[in-house]
């Protein structure tokens, strides 16, 4: 049995009653969302917070809704609820495929798009997602609310534009009719972080992409974002040999790291490969096939 | 369909016999009822934790306790230094400080001089909650001076490698035996060497070589390793509830250990939640809890984490084999030899028979009819946790299977034969046993061509092949990969098999009460394997009462005779016959009262299942059960007997019983990814008689997803500052339903014919046979892009690699 240290532990009432405790408490204050990568560390001890503050009660940071021409979510919203949500599949397919590999049904359950954001892990699925679509999250504090770029969102591994003080409350998406979007994966094993992961959304019209997104995660791409493909690609046909060579400059861009789940050059081959491989289908997607 | 007839069905309908039943034990377990080493609570109890070491290779300077003794809950940290001081009456070394391995290694108890291995105990705190022990441990302020560690094997006999065991005067890194050996051999090298020698000048011959990697996995049983110890100091008695495979073999050790006399001693193992080899070694973490109650007077528990077990309890493989086998070019094996450079860790701690200290390699010539093989192993110290035998191999075998499987099919590669003829044309033939094979070991039984075409028509042999050249066409990549493997389990003979000195025989014990209901005590330990159920099934066969009336005691020494203990696919082969012989020991004795009750000579009676009868007067004759009560009763017994049904017994097994099996994996291998998905798996084991087929296939199903794991994902690799890279379940990936196929068995039954019910071991086949058909399918599907060999884990990366013609080192830090 893995056993923390001793934690100090509150919940929230509100919104407004977190950012004040987080005030309250400082910097050895954590919040507690679904906890599935907060309490792992806690357990092994490499997180030592002196309080949690348990922002589960939270019903105002929970829902999936259509805004004006944006998808918001809740920043307790959890994975499952993604995976299931019959709102967000209408808009994008890249989030059922993107949760479908994201961890197990026990994580998903209680982990939460907004824990996975602030979390930042460099091999986050949903970090991927969310530089793909180009969304944006609410942060609020003690003083208002900022709206903040996902792309603009990392400040380096771990390290996001999530101040002291600070609540991110929603994650925000913009509905692009007919665009099509897919999600790749390499995993070593189902649950395991990605190898490497890539997502993209395109859109084409009158023959040529006039719109698109690709998101990498887990190989070192800047913000987790291939601008450079992307401004490739439009106005171009979204034949096999641009999406293909989209897909290696979307790799060019990538500095991955070796570890236990692959050399760099596999990891930059991967991203590549997925890149392409969700450019396919992506494009596929949105000429209606 | 098994070699005995269906048994006639009890009152509760469960076989009176043989056959598919539930498992007895699963009730509790189902209910979250069953009892753990972690679920004992003594009054007064304390508990533990460990300091561990954060180097693989460092110097203490200094331990400073201070501040964790005085944080408020703490009893008493315990260091090696204390230990060194409490003098030991023992013939095992002076102090507590060190410990005897099961191999006639030293191990440190806590480190005195130097850590060794990343994970080893360094300090021991005892404290009122695990809370509290967990926090002291952070007080505890060690001082290292890191010493450059030996992570790779291959470096560890080099000239200018660090010595590591410099505790016992070593100049170098190797390993010596109980007799004295630095190197393992087996088979005739001469007549081998000159075959390759002839196979090299003949041009109708051709030899193939490979390094072939078995790495270091770990055997993760779900339940990680713990016991609570508590020293009665008015009576004197020893109380060690422990997760242990071979309870009465630990409490030998201990009263070796420890200097306490061995009746004091009662090693209790309650239910034991997966042990897979993991817990046979007698780990200083259980010592430290027997040492934690001598010095507090209280019982103390110790239980690890998760990761705890992973990086410093026994691990399995580790061997750097380099194997070469010769043949015709028609595709008769000639010769196989092979040379292992076996990686040990910073102590010799395998667990396995004296006179085998590779294990049973040496069987590595595999199904086979070749007269020359040869092996040489040679083991080295390195920086690593120590351990080796475990995991479900058999004693080694699973390395031996993999190698010689590996080999085939680069033999058949280099032929351009199909694996499967090229098999066919060269499986020991029915005819042929008993066989003796080139390594000395004597076959009892087999039918292997039957078993293989068995295999070969579940999966659809032809129809796969031409399916895969259909894929191949358009440029698809599936494989089809094959395993036909022997195993020899059930050790002893106690003349040629102990450990530590103690013979591998097993007793047991079978009380009938008056009311016909029995209670049969077991010297084996169930880790999961069924044995409450099983050995009921057994006695059930022989004396005909229905199993629910039958109770398996085991797991106490106080409770069961002595015993080896479950390891190596024993229990069937050694308890099981126990159980057989002792169930008809109990038979002659009921025919001796049956007789006397029915007034005539036990000669004229005949026995059919649960009765005694008169022969030719089917009429008359005696349920086991009426002869149970009046064998209690005041029935007239003729002279010199006793009365009571009750016997003993002790098995001492002819020889070891040789399951086998061929196995067929289909996978498809996206060349874009490296990813591999198995896509079916045919297991055909021929395992004898089955007493229990639903429990056979479980342990069956159980053993093909290890070796889906270990082929596909499973690997404890260091990098060079001796850092353990799979010390948790994020990092060393144990596999899950998603990876594994739906499992499609089959069966022949050839009996063994020494063992009392033609029973074989079953339990560790699968893990033994599995992992080759899995790497063999894989490389059969990339064998287009001219790979050979890759090693496991064949990862979506290796596989990617392999398809580069860039092979790489899975046992080290990934680069």
């Amino acid at each position: 049995m893995q056993t923390p240290a001793a934690v100090d532990y509150v919940r929230a009432t509100s919104v407004a009653n977190a950012i004040a405790l987080l005030n309250e408490h400082g910097e050895d204050a954590r919040l507690l969302a679904g906890g599935h990568s907060l309490l792992p560390m806690m357990k092994l001890r490499l997180a030592r917070p002196d309080i949690l503050i348990d922002i589960n009660d939270l019903d105002e940071l929970r829902g999936i809704r259509v805004e004006g021409d944006e998808l918001v979510l809740g920043a307790m919203v959890t994975h499952a609820e993604v995976l299931s949500s019959p709102i967000l599949a209408e808009h994008y397919a890249i989030f059922r495929e993107a949760e479908k590999v994201i961890a197990d049904p026990i994580v998903r359950n209680k982990g939460t798009v907004g824990g996975s954001m602030c979390q930042a892990d460099p091999s986050e699925d949903l970090s991927a997602v969310g530089a793909a679509l180009k969304g944006s999250v609410v942060i609020q504090n003690a003083t208002g609310t900022r709206t903040v770029p996902l792309r603009e969102f990392h400040e380096g591994p771990y390290e996001t534009k999530v101040a002291d003080g600070e609540i991110l409350t929603e994650v925000r998406f913009p509905i692009r009719p007919r665009a099509g979007s897919a999600y790749e994966k390499v995993e070593r094993r189902v649950g395991d972080w990605p190898v490497c992961s890539a997502g993209a959304y395109v859109v084409v019209s009158g023959g040529v992409v006039t719109d698109v997104g690709i998101g990498l995660t887990a190989v070192g791409a800047e913000h987790f974002c291939a601008p450079e493909a992307e401004a490739f690609l439009i106005g171009k046909a979204p034949s096999e040999e641009n999406l293909a060579a989209a897909a290696q400059l979307a790799a060019d861009s990538c500095s991955p790291n070796a570890d236990q789940r692959g050399p760099a050059d596999y990891k930059q081959h991967l991203a590549m490969e997925l890149t392409l491989r969700a450019l396919r289908r992506a494009a596929a997607s949105s000429q209606g096939a | 369909m098994t070699a005995v007839d269906e048994a006639p069905l009890s009152a509760a309908g469960n076989p009176i016999g043989f056959g598919s039943m539930k498992r007895v034990e699963d009730q509790r377990f189902v209910r979250g009822q069953g009892n753990y080493v972690d679920d004992v609570n003594l009054p007064g109890m304390l508990h533990s934790a460990i300091l561990r070491s954060p180097f693989a290779h460092a110097r203490i300077v200094s331990i400073d306790t201070s501040a964790a003794e005085a944080l408020p809950g703490v009893v008493a940290v315990i260091t090696g230094k204390i230990l060194e001081g409490i003098p030991r009456p023992s013939l095992l070394g002076d102090n507590f400080a060190w410990m005897p391995t099961l191999s006639y290694d030293t191990q440190a108890v806590l480190a005195t001089d130097k850590v060794r291995f990343q994970g080893q105990e360094v300090a021991f705190v005892i404290a009122e909650s695990r809370y509290i022990a967990k926090d002291a441990l952070e007080l505890i302020d060690v001082e290292y001076e890191p010493l450059e560690p030996v992570m790779d094997a291959k470096k560890a006999l080099d000239a200018d490698a660090p010595i590591i065991r410099d505790d016992k005067g070593q100049t170098d890194n190797r390993i010596t035996d109980v007799h004295g050996n630095q190197t393992w051999e087996s088979g005739n090298k001469e007549a081998t060497e000159a075959a390759f020698v002839a196979a090299a000048a003949d041009p109708n011959c051709v030899i193939v070589e490979e390094d072939i990697l078995y790495p270091r996995v770990h055997p993760a049983p779900m339940e990680t390793c713990g016991s609570v110890a508590y020293l009665d100091k008015v009576t004197g008695q020893l109380t060690l509830y422990t997760t242990s495979q071979a309870p009465h073999a630990h409490r030998t050790v201990y009263a070796m250990v420890a200097g306490l006399p061995e009746q004091k001693i009662r090693v209790i193992s309650p239910d034991i939640g997966g042990g897979f080899g993991n817990k046979v070694g007698v780990y200083p973490g259980y010592v430290l809890s027997v040492i934690g109650t001598i010095v507090t007077g209280k019982p103390v528990k110790w239980m690890e984490d998760r990761s705890e077990n992973l990086m410093s309890t026994s691990f399995a493989r580790d061997y750097h084999m380099k194997a070469k086998i010769a043949a015709t070019k028609d595709g008769k094996i000639l010769a196989v030899d092979v040379y292992v450079l076996a990686d040990h860790g910073a102590f010799n701690g395998v667990a396995q028979p004296t006179n085998f200290p590779a294990g049973f390699f040496n069987i590595f010539s595999g199904s086979y009819d070749y007269p020359n093989a040869h092996c040489l192993v040679e083991p080295v110290y390195t920086n690593k946790a120590p351990g080796g035998v475990a995991y479900a191999c058999s004693f080694r075998i699973t390395e031996a299977a993999y190698v010689i499987e590996r080999l085939v099919d680069c033999l058949a590669q280099e032929l351009e034969m199909d694996p499967a003829d090229l098999r066919l044309k060269n499986l020991i033939k029915p005819e042929q046993f008993p066989y003796t094979s080139p390594t000395g070991w004597e076959y009892d039984s087999g039918q292997y061509e039957k078993t293989m075409r068995v295999a070969m028509d579940i999966a659809g042999y032809d129809e796969l092949r031409r399916e895969q050249a259909e894929k191949r066409a358009k440029g698809e990549y599936m494989g089809i990969g094959i395993s036909f493997f022997t195993e020899g389990v059930g050790a002893g003979p106690r003349r040629t098999m102990d450990i530590l000195g103690l013979g591998m025989a097993d007793g047991i014990e079978l009380r009938v009460h008056p009311t016909g209901k029995a209670v049969l005590r077991l010297s084996v330990q169930s880790q999961g394997q069924g044995h409450e159920t099983t050995f009921a099934q057994i006695v059930s066969h022989e004396l005909g009462i229905p199993p629910e009336d039958i109770d398996v005691v085991h797991g106490d020494t106080d409770q069961t005779p002595f015993g080896l203990g479950t390891y190596g696919s024993r229990s069937t082969p050694v308890s099981g016959a126990a159980a057989s012989v002792v169930a008809k020991k109990v038979r002659d004795r009921a025919r001796i009262v049956a007789a006397a009750a029915l007034e005539c000579s036990p000669d004229d009676l005949e026995w059919e299942l649960g009765r005694w009868f008169v022969k030719g007067d089917k009429e008359r004759g005696k349920t086991i059960q009426e002869i149970a009560l009046l064998s209690h009763s005041s029935l007239e017994l003729p002279e010199g007997v006793e009365g009571h049904l009750d016997a003993t017994a002790v098995y001492n097994p002819p020889n070891l019983t040789y399951p086998y099996g061929c196995y067929i994996c289909v996978v498809d291998v996206d060349p874009g990814t490296g990813q591999v998905k198995v896509r079916r798996f045919i297991a055909v084991d021929d395992c004898g008689v089955r007493i229990n087929p639903m429990i056979v296939e479980g342990q069956v199903h159980g053993g093909l997803a290890d070796g889906v794991g270990m082929a596909l994902m499973e690997l404890i690799a260091f990098d060079e500052d001796g850092n353990n890279l799979g010390g948790s379940f994020m990092d060393y990936l144990l596999p899950t339903a998603v990876e594994c196929p739906d499992w499609e068995l089959g069966e022949t039954v050839t009996p063994s014919p020494h063992h009392p019910i033609g029973a074989k071991g079953v339990g560790e086949s699968a893990t033994v046979g599995s992992p080759a058909a899995v790497v063999n399918a894989v490389i059969d599907a990339i064998s287009p892009f001219g790979v050979r060999h890759a090693d496991m884990p064949l990862t979506p990366a290796n596989v990617w690699r392999a398809i580069q013609g860039r092979n790489v080192r899975t046992d080290m830090a990934v680069e």
